[in-house]
């Protein structure tokens, strides 16, 4: 956890500089204890560490976060212990002092693992206190994880000042847990720590409880073995409910990929093989925006993809009516021919853009609002991929209502249904064909700025997807827009659904597999253009 | 088919690109095996492979005219076939290897050894023979394809769709062929050969060998196409590729027309990969890549579609051109050409080089009233590109 990890940084940060001014310096028990890090005994580091973590001075979490990090240095001459920063300065331990240097003859600390377990559960009960929540949280689970006996006391002592629900929950979950492994625990107690574990109900939990060993009495045994049965099913649901997750999103990517190509190819029946390179020129536009942004104005990164999606639109869709203008206008009717000269299309534009920004993958950045996840009952969902859903979503809905409720809509759907009579009806079909196509080949562009948050910006980039969204088209039905929306999750459901049966490999051929026998089934996909169109 | 079938179908267009062939198919061997090193019309042995390598494009590309050009059906996915055929000889030329592995086991090659397999899987059984490898360079593609096309064309999946989903295909299996426990060598594929039928793959005599071999599957290969469109059957075909619904009303059986000739063309696509690979050393995953599969396809529609000889030709000139271009300064732009040569082709050459050789000659015969007879000579239509 990044950010966890960065307030434990911050704390201890903040506690070297109060200590570097507050801290009165006396010989005590203290630093006695501090000294004997000295010795290069085990048992003498043991001791030192109980003591110092006991001792409530407010050097206790440096040094023995600076001992588990392998950064207290002791000086086995002058019995001195020191500190070194993550930042390379050093403090004298015992005092607070800042010192110029570690003298050559110190050496770091050893440890080996029955005093790492010390450590682990001394730093926990120091940290248990902290101001700070995030560290809290995270001290409370390590001891939940340790288990070690002698937290006990600061563990209860927490629990009774903890104000914050989430953190008391997990001290009162670090307490069963240890009350569980207690030899002197009474068996109503073990009975309710077992009780409180189930309810966590998570991976650790279960691993909790699988530890406990046969010295506990029979009806604690009893009770672990139901409740790890009732964990592994709850968890076999929420890994049901992550799949289902991961599926929709895989979905999102898909249909965000294949949405502008059920445009060019559902509704104008133009088979674009260059559909990925406007996904890639979209994302590579992302990336010369934030380029620009790094450089002039960096407080606008976070609203850089708002700057990048109608840019990387405008882009692409340019290019998509130069294109039709240039090239697929002489092919309309020669389906076949259009797909060899869009894949050689696609050579060219791959080949530029190698040229221009390089053959190698280029930094996109997630803006601040997408980087992160948050829990969901046991699962973890990032805000990138649920930004992705949502985005994909609002351009499925803005498109739809397009082509719907606009007279360039009315006008495409015309055209797509009999475009001698919308000819005659006095649409310019030409200009419908160059702005349908337009836009298909903008909303690949869009599709390619939520795409590089969460993928290589590659020249290859569009390749990867070109076979997938056309999989995803076809499946759904050509000249369907629901028929891709359905297509797009069903496939991308499907495809996670397999990965852990057979592998992300294995998974994916049988879905391509499946596609091809499913075309044999409905030769024009789920949703099927019925009546006289489907000869045209 | 008798000698006389295989013949009676040359025109003198057919009969001159046949002639060349096998000029070709015996000289240059000839000459790189007789004339002493460095002479001026010896040819060295690199150029032997490399257009070893150009004849088993061609195959490659006149299977794929076949059905594209004679029978309307796009298969974006021949590669696979042209690869599966490689895998089969590659597969008889990795038991060849025997003991004088890397790891010296006798039985199992070495990327198996490698992967700690203990025994050969059954699917590798019988490759260390090689009439059985060579019946399964022609039964792995042909059985792929007459199952493919069994499910597609009995359910009538045509056009571009079937153009699709033979992608999907060679895309299923590069991946599958990517994996290591698929038993084919995973990535690196197979390579490392040592002998064929008894005889070093990288000596002259070999290659030379090989490369005629090539020339005569070729030559073979070109006859039965041009037996096959010229026949009875090739004239429903042509039916087929230019009013497939109107030929079904005609009472002809439409799928089996089409089953029979992809069948047909992936044995050839297969002959086409099982020559390939000695020469060329290596057979890998990458075969399977799509882009192949359409790369060969813009051969066929730069020598001319539907025409058996532009395809050959389509094959070589574009080949040389790429061996041409990515070996020098203009490396950088070979994809810009390429890619140029897909979109202009089919925007100025639709019937490609042959095509627009053809409509020339004929027109200006048509000129001379005198010669006005002699088109009948033609037994083909020129396509007509509808789909």
């Amino acid at each position: 956890m990044p950010t966890n990890l960065s307030a434990r940084l911050s704390t201890f940060v903040l506690s070297l500089f109060l200590i570097a001014f507050a801290l009165p310096a006396f010989a005590g028990p203290f630093e006695d204890a501090v000294a004997k890090f000295a010795n290069d005994d085990f048992s003498d580091t043991d001791e030192a560490i109980g003591v110092v973590a006991s001792s409530g001075n407010k050097l206790a979490f440096p040094i023995i976060n600076a001992l588990q990090e392998g950064r207290l240095m002791a000086d086995p001459d002058s019995k001195k212990v020191y500190v070194t920063g993550t930042d390379g300065k050093s403090i004298d331990a015992a005092t607070g002092e800042s010192v110029a240097s570690v003298p050559d003859s110190a050496s770091a600390v050893r440890l080996n693992n029955r005093l790492r377990r010390s450590v682990d559960a001394a730093l926990g009960s120091l940290t248990l206190q902290s101001p700070d929540l995030g560290t809290r949280l995270q001290a409370a689970q390590s001891v939940f994880k340790s288990h070690e006996e002698t937290a006990l006391e600061p563990v209860e002592s927490a629990l009774a000042k903890e104000t914050n629900r989430s953190v008391k929950a997990v001290l009162g979950e670090a307490r069963a847990a240890i009350l569980l492994f207690k030899s002197d625990a009474t068996e109503v107690q073990k009975l309710e720590a077992v009780a409180t574990i189930k309810a966590r109900g998570d991976q650790e939990a279960l691993a909790l409880l699988s530890d406990i060993g046969s010295d506990q009495p029979a009806s604690v045994t009893k009770a672990a073995t139901s409740a790890i049965s009732s964990i592994q099913n709850s968890l076999a649901v929420w890994s049901m409910v992550q799949n289902a997750w991961y599926g929709l999103s895989l979905g999102s990517v898909l249909l965000l990929a294949a949405i502008g190509l059920a445009i060019t190819f559902g509704v104008m029946g133009v088979i674009n093989m260059a559909h990925g390179e406007m996904v890639m020129i979209g994302a590579y536009t992302t990336f010369a925006v934030q380029e620009v942004i790094r450089t002039r104005y960096p407080a606008l990164f976070d609203y850089s993809l708002l700057i990048a999606v109608p840019l990387a639109f405008l882009v692409a869709g340019a290019i998509g009516v130069l294109i039709e203008r240039s090239i697929i206008r002489f092919l309309y009717g020669r389906p076949l021919e259009t797909l060899l000269a869009t894949w050689g299309l696609s050579l060219v534009l791959q080949q530029a853009v190698r040229t221009m920004f390089g053959p190698t993958n280029r930094e996109v950045g997630n803006p601040s609002w997408m980087s992160g996840a948050f829990e969901l009952g046991q699962i973890t969902i990032t805000y990138n991929r649920l930004w992705i859903l949502c985005f994909t979503l609002a351009v499925f809905v803005i498109l739809l209502a397009m082509l719907r409720y606009t007279a360039l809509g009315l006008e495409m759907r015309a055209v797509t249904q009999n475009r001698r009579m919308a000819a005659s009806m006095g649409i310019a079909t030409s200009r419908v064909d160059a702005l349908t196509f337009g836009l298909g080949s903008g909303i690949a562009g869009i599709a390619g700025v939520a795409l590089s948050q969460i993928d290589n910006v590659s020249p290859n980039l569009g390749q990867s997807y070109i076979i997938d969204s056309f999989m995803v088209v076809v499946f759904g039905g050509v000249g369907n827009l629901w028929g891709t929306l359905v297509g797009a999750f069903t496939l991308g459901i499907a495809n996670k659904f397999l990965e852990p049966v057979a592998g992300a490999v294995l998974g994916k051929i049988a879905i391509l597999v499946l596609i091809i026998l499913f075309i044999q089934k409905r030769p024009r996909g789920l949703f099927a253009l019925k009546g006289r169109a489907v000869e045209a | 088919m008798t000698p006389h079938m295989l013949t009676r179908s040359l025109d003198r267009g057919a009969t001159i690109f046949v002639m060349v062939v096998a000029a070709c198919g015996v000289l240059i061997p000839l000459s790189n095996l007789l004339l002493p090193a460095g002479s001026v019309l010896q040819v060295p042995t690199y150029l032997v492979a490399l257009w070893g390598k150009y004849v088993c494009y061609a195959i490659l590309a006149l299977s794929i005219d076949l059905i594209w050009g004679y029978c309307g059906i796009l298969s974006l996915g021949h590669g696979a076939f042209f690869a599966l055929g490689g895998y089969a000889m590659g597969m008889y030329l990795m038991r060849q290897i025997g003991t004088r592995g890397v790891y010296g086991n006798p039985v199992l090659p070495d990327f198996m050894v490698f992967l700690n397999w203990q025994k050969l899987p059954w699917y590798w059984h019988g490759f260390d023979m090689f009439w059985f490898a060579a019946l399964m360079v022609l039964f792995v593609p042909g059985l792929l394809a007459f199952c493919f096309g069994w499910l597609a064309f009995r359910s009538r999946v045509t056009g571009v769709y079937l153009s699709i989903i033979t992608q999907a295909m060679t895309y299923a299996l590069l991946l599958a062929f990517f994996r290591n426990d698929f038993g084919f060598g995973g990535n690196n594929g197979l390579t490392d050969f040592k002998d064929i039928l008894g005889f070093n793959v990288q000596a002259e005599g070999t290659r030379a060998a090989l490369f005629a071999l090539s020339c005569l599957a070729l030559i073979l290969s070109f006859l039965i196409c041009r037996s096959v469109v010229s026949s009875k059957l090739g004239k429903v075909l042509i039916a087929i590729r230019d009013a497939e619904s109107r030929s079904r009303f005609l009472g002809y059986r439409v799928e089996s027309y089409k089953l029979f000739v992809f069948t047909l063309s992936a044995c050839m696509a297969g002959v086409a990969g099982a020559l390939y690979v000695p020469q060329v050393g290596i057979i890998n995953p990458s075969e399977f890549a799509p882009g192949n599969s359409i790369e060969a396809v813009i051969w066929v529609a730069v020598g001319g579609r539907g025409t058996l000889i532009g395809a050959a030709l389509g094959a070589i000139v574009v080949n040389y051109a790429k061996t041409f271009f990515t070996s020098g300064v203009l490396a950088p732009y070979w994809l810009f050409m390429l890619g140029a040569l897909f979109i202009l082709v089919t925007l100025l050459l639709p019937k490609g080089i042959v095509g627009t050789f053809n409509a020339w000659r004929e027109a200006s015969r048509e000129r001379r009233p005198a010669a006005a007879s002699v088109a009948a000579e033609d037994g083909i239509t020129e396509p007509k590109m509808a789909e």
